[in-house]
């Protein structure tokens, strides 16, 4: 590789970015950066926190469809007595293929949007701290999504998909009970979605700590911020604890050690214990966006500030730590023991009064408030009352007696359900059409939008709440038929039906977004204005859609809901008066010489690698020596990278160019958060993709 | 707005100074990174332990296969290699870069040499009839640590990197923190062992 000296390009000239024309390209052959933030290839290579949000948005919502496709079959399959829409073995790769995608590939993919869209915005940063590690979570975790939805088709349709539930359990999972590929699928398409978990995480955290504006302490964090922080904590220390639990399994599989060998003595235990202590904070990691996200929508729509924003913190944070102890409740029937299973019915029963506390408090906050039933809110007022169900009927659970009796039958599918798609994803929605105007400069159409809340709200009910009847009936869930004798004809029937309402509600929110879309553009895209719903955060305190470069200058932060405060103040009575309008207030995204990160091509290359080694370690290991290579390759490529940022040149001489490690004449540092050690501490993380692969 | 100092300045200097914790967004990035690698290996300690004692009673077991001695020297090896990490560290602090470069040659030859230590174990451990598949302590063991193993031989790749970039002049003393975050993971790395060797070989069996 040779070096060339670089073109020093004149400050005057860049100082045009991000708007101005793009600067002449180094010749550097393959080690350059690629420039610009026009036309589709510009998303492929942005390390930009909002166009990877979006990208994490649609990813979500396109995995979504297929996560609710499946669902649709599952209740075609149960509509009627001895169904036979499909056959058992197919059931069992759908029920498993819609639990997998819909944790893995939807809730936890849809709140990273919101995380990498507003956790640099809500506490007035420019970007996240490590932009090109932001951008390679994405492209590793769409790089797991494919390899794991592939499996559906690979080999003949759910031939290969993984069968043996979300939760996986060993021996079940072993070769001899399950041969086709599937569970492989399974272990080796979750650990590449962990590591872009594991690495997304680190990022926000750091983020959070590390890169708050002037002002910003801890405790005026808007409440979404804090509970994207502490989901970030979980998911740093969850994951490592699912990665062993699937390495094991794939070392039984693939190179047949005995983890899970009952034949060679092993205990099949180990594996729940492994999962569970995963899986339960895996829940909270699942509901406290969601959660942040009520807690951001409740306030403006209520026009009071959030009741006991520090308890809302404190409860988070207590069901942060709280979420580590009870992950045995999983298990009551699989004979860990009565004094184990009385302590882990305690710390159940415990955790819900965090949970409550917020409960309350969001009541509280809507109590006396001048209510505004927009969609966002009837949304959030959504994930107030059904995660309450959902939260009861898990207290029920936490009764080890009752549970025995509840375990594996329709009442635990009607629980997850009511906290999963009551609770995070009518949370989610909420978001989208709260920040909606913030990220794509319009509104979505507010009839369309409450027509579909409305329709998805009694279709989820019709769906999930027969599902209480028939599980105390006695309904095993996982099971693909039942005999017209058994008496479950009626509920299933209805849950069937209702299915199909929530389905249409979806498509009812998907041509909304495609109608507002069109009017928008119709009407010569008007500005929607920085806030248009007089809201209190930070993130509505610049232009819509957010400029490239967020803010214009950094903001100095004096109380919490910052920016409320700039728009309203108190008058000579006491009264809550307007002050200055958000125009007058927020930024307008005209300062053009801010210094952005420079795109990268090594992100995709990497995750691309990440996705030959997954193929390769199910199909054929010269594969994933293929994968290998071009693993280390990106992970130099990403390293050797010029920090190819003209506009550093002006301003950033105290750094040498760190992230090229070839010298640089024009003294130019990298892209900040990118640089430094960025190139010392990818290997280390990076290099963790390698060791899984 | 035309405030003169741009949300980007501030941000674009985070790297080094202007950070909310005052702790560098690499090294912060290390810390965290690390806290979740205590709950990998915690993960595989306690499978290890769980596991070890589910063989039969005339299989090969950690009492037919361990040789202490051997292990412990390959131990002082490893832990030396923490203080001559540590010498890297001070000397690129000091701007001694030949120093640094001979600390960091050092510290992946240290770090080298307990690699091959672990390599010969696994060939002798293998020649004595434990394979990975051969019962649940064979694959419990090399599991645990073989991932250490590749912990090291990661951490080794990285002095390597640190040296040629130094050969290159591109590792002068404004970088030292750079090499002081390396020194974190290798410390880590180091502390691991600690704690595998004590449980895995010390405990008794």
């Amino acid at each position: 590789m040779t070096i060339t000296e670089r073109t020093i390009t004149a400050p005057e000239e860049t100082l045009a970015l991000p708007a101005g024309p793009t600067i002449a390209h180094r010749p550097l052959g393959a080690f350059t950066r690629p420039q610009g933030s026009e036309g589709w290839t510009s998303w492929l290579f942005t390390v930009d926190h909002k166009r990877i949000g979006i990208m994490y948005g649609a990813a979500a919502m396109f995995f979504f469809l297929v996560g609710g496709a499946e669902a649709l079959f599952i209740r075609l399959q149960l509509a009627t007595p001895n169904g036979s829409v499909i056959g058992a073995g197919t059931y069992n790769g759908v029920f498993t293929m819609h639990g997998v995608t819909m944790v893995f590939l939807v809730i936890m993919p849809m709140a990273a949007a919101f995380a990498n869209y507003l956790l640099p915005l809500q506490i007035g940063a420019r970007d996240v701290a490590f932009p090109r590690l932001n951008a390679f979570s994405f492209w590793c975790f769409l790089a797991g999504g494919l390899l794991l939805v592939s499996s559906i088709f690979i080999g003949g349709w759910f031939q290969n998909a993984p069968d043996g539930g979300w939760f996986n359990y060993a021996p079940n999972s072993g070769l001899p009970f399950s041969p086709s590929k599937g569970i492989d699928f399974y272990a080796v398409g979750l650990q590449i979605t962990g590591v872009a978990s594991l690495v997304s995480s680190i990022n926000l955290i750091v983020t959070v700590l590390n890169m708050r504006t002037k002002g910003m302490s801890f405790f005026r964090m808007p409440v979404l911020t804090w509970m994207l922080l502490i989901t970030q904590f979980l998911l740093l220390f969850a994951i490592p604890v699912i990665t062993v639990a699937l390495f094991l399994l794939m070392f039984d599989r693939l190179w047949d050690a005995n983890f899970f060998n009952v034949a060679a003595g092993a205990d099949p235990l180990l594996w729940q214990h492994l999962f569970w202590i995963f899986g339960h904070p895996e829940v909270y990691i699942l509901i406290l966006p969601a959660f942040g996200i009520v807690s951001e929508i409740i306030p403006t729509f209520s026009r009071k500030p959030l009741f006991g924003y520090h308890f809302m913190v404190a409860s988070g944070i207590a069901i942060g730590f709280m979420g580590w102890g009870v992950w045995a409740h999983h298990m009551f029937t699989s004979g860990i023991g009565p004094l184990a299973v009385a302590a882990f019915s305690v710390s159940t029963m415990f955790i819900a009064v965090p949970t409550g506390v917020k409960i309350l408090n969001w009541l509280a906050t809507m109590y006396r408030g001048r209510l505004r039933f927009t969609t966002p809110m009837l949304y959030a007022v959504g994930v107030v009352s059904m995660f309450t169900i959902g939260g009861l009927s898990g207290v029920t659970h936490a009764i080890a007696p009752s549970d025995t009796q509840q375990t594996d039958t329709y009442y635990i599918v009607a629980h997850f359900h009511y906290v999963i798609f009551g609770g995070a994803l009518l949370g989610l929605f909420g978001g989208f059409y709260f920040w909606w105007p913030k990220a794509f400069g319009y509104k979505l159409s507010e009839g369309w939008g409450k027509a579909s809340f409305w329709v998805m709200l009694i279709g989820f009910n019709f769906t999930f709440g027969p599902m209480h009847i028939l599980g105390l009936q006695g309904m095993s869930r996982r099971i693909a038929t039942y005999r017209a004798d058994e008496g479950f004809a009626l509920w299933n029937m209805v849950a069937t039906i209702g299915s199909f309402v929530i389905a249409v509600g979806v498509a009812m929110f998907l041509w909304n977004v495609y109608t507002s879309t069109r009017k928008w553009q119709r009407a010569g895209r008007p500005d929607v204005g920085p806030d248009p719903w007089d809201a209190r955060g930070l993130e509505w305190m610049t232009a819509s859609p957010v400029p490239e470069h967020n803010f214009d200058s950094e903001i100095e932060v004096e109380r919490l809901d910052e920016f409320w405060h700039r728009k309203y103040g108190v008058d000579e009575n006491h009264r809550v008066v307007k002050t200055a309008t958000a125009e007058e207030v927020a930024h307008d995204g005209s300062n053009t010489k801010v210094h952005l990160p420079s795109p990268s091509y090594w992100p995709i290359v990497l995750g691309g690698g990440i996705l030959l080694v997954g193929y390769g370690l199910i199909y054929n290991l010269w594969l994933a020596a293929a994968g290998l290579v071009l693993l280390v390759g990106a992970i130099y490529g990403w390293i050797l990278e010029p920090a190819d940022d003209p506009d550093a040149a002006g301003h950033h001489d105290d750094h040498h160019d760190d992230g090229d490690g070839h010298g640089d004449p024009a003294g130019n540092g990298g892209p900040d958060g990118n640089g430094e050690s960025a190139s010392a501490a990818a290997p280390a993380d990076t290099e963790e993709g390698a060791t899984v692969g | 707005m035309t405030a003169e100092t741009t949300a980007t300045e501030a941000a674009a200097h985070d790297g080094e100074h202007h950070t909310s914790t005052g702790i560098s967004n690499e090294k912060l990035a290390m810390w965290v990174f690390l806290g979740s690698e205590c709950l990998l290996f915690g993960g595989l300690i306690s499978t290890y332990m769980f596991n070890k004692g589910r063989i039969g009673p005339n299989d090969i077991g950690p009492n037919d296969v361990f040789d202490i001695p051997f292990t412990s020297v390959s131990s002082f090896v490893l832990l030396m290699s923490s203080l001559t990490m540590v010498f890297a560290v001070s000397s690129i602090a000091r701007g001694d870069l030949r120093g640094n470069r001979i600390w960091l040659a050092t510290t992946a030859a240290l770090g080298a040499t307990f690699v091959a230590g672990q390599v010969y174990e696994f060939t002798a451990f293998y020649s004595e009839g434990l394979g990975f598949t051969t019962n649940l302590f064979g694959s419990a063991f090399y599991a645990l640590t073989g991932f250490h193993g590749a912990h090291v031989t990661i951490g080794i790749i990285m002095l390597m990197s640190l040296y040629v970039m130094s050969m290159r002049g591109n590792l002068g003393p404004e970088r030292s923190e750079t090499v002081e975050i390396i020194g974190l993971y290798w410390h880590f790395v180091d502390v691991v062992w600690i704690v595998i060797f004590t449980i895995v070989y010390l405990f008794p069996q």
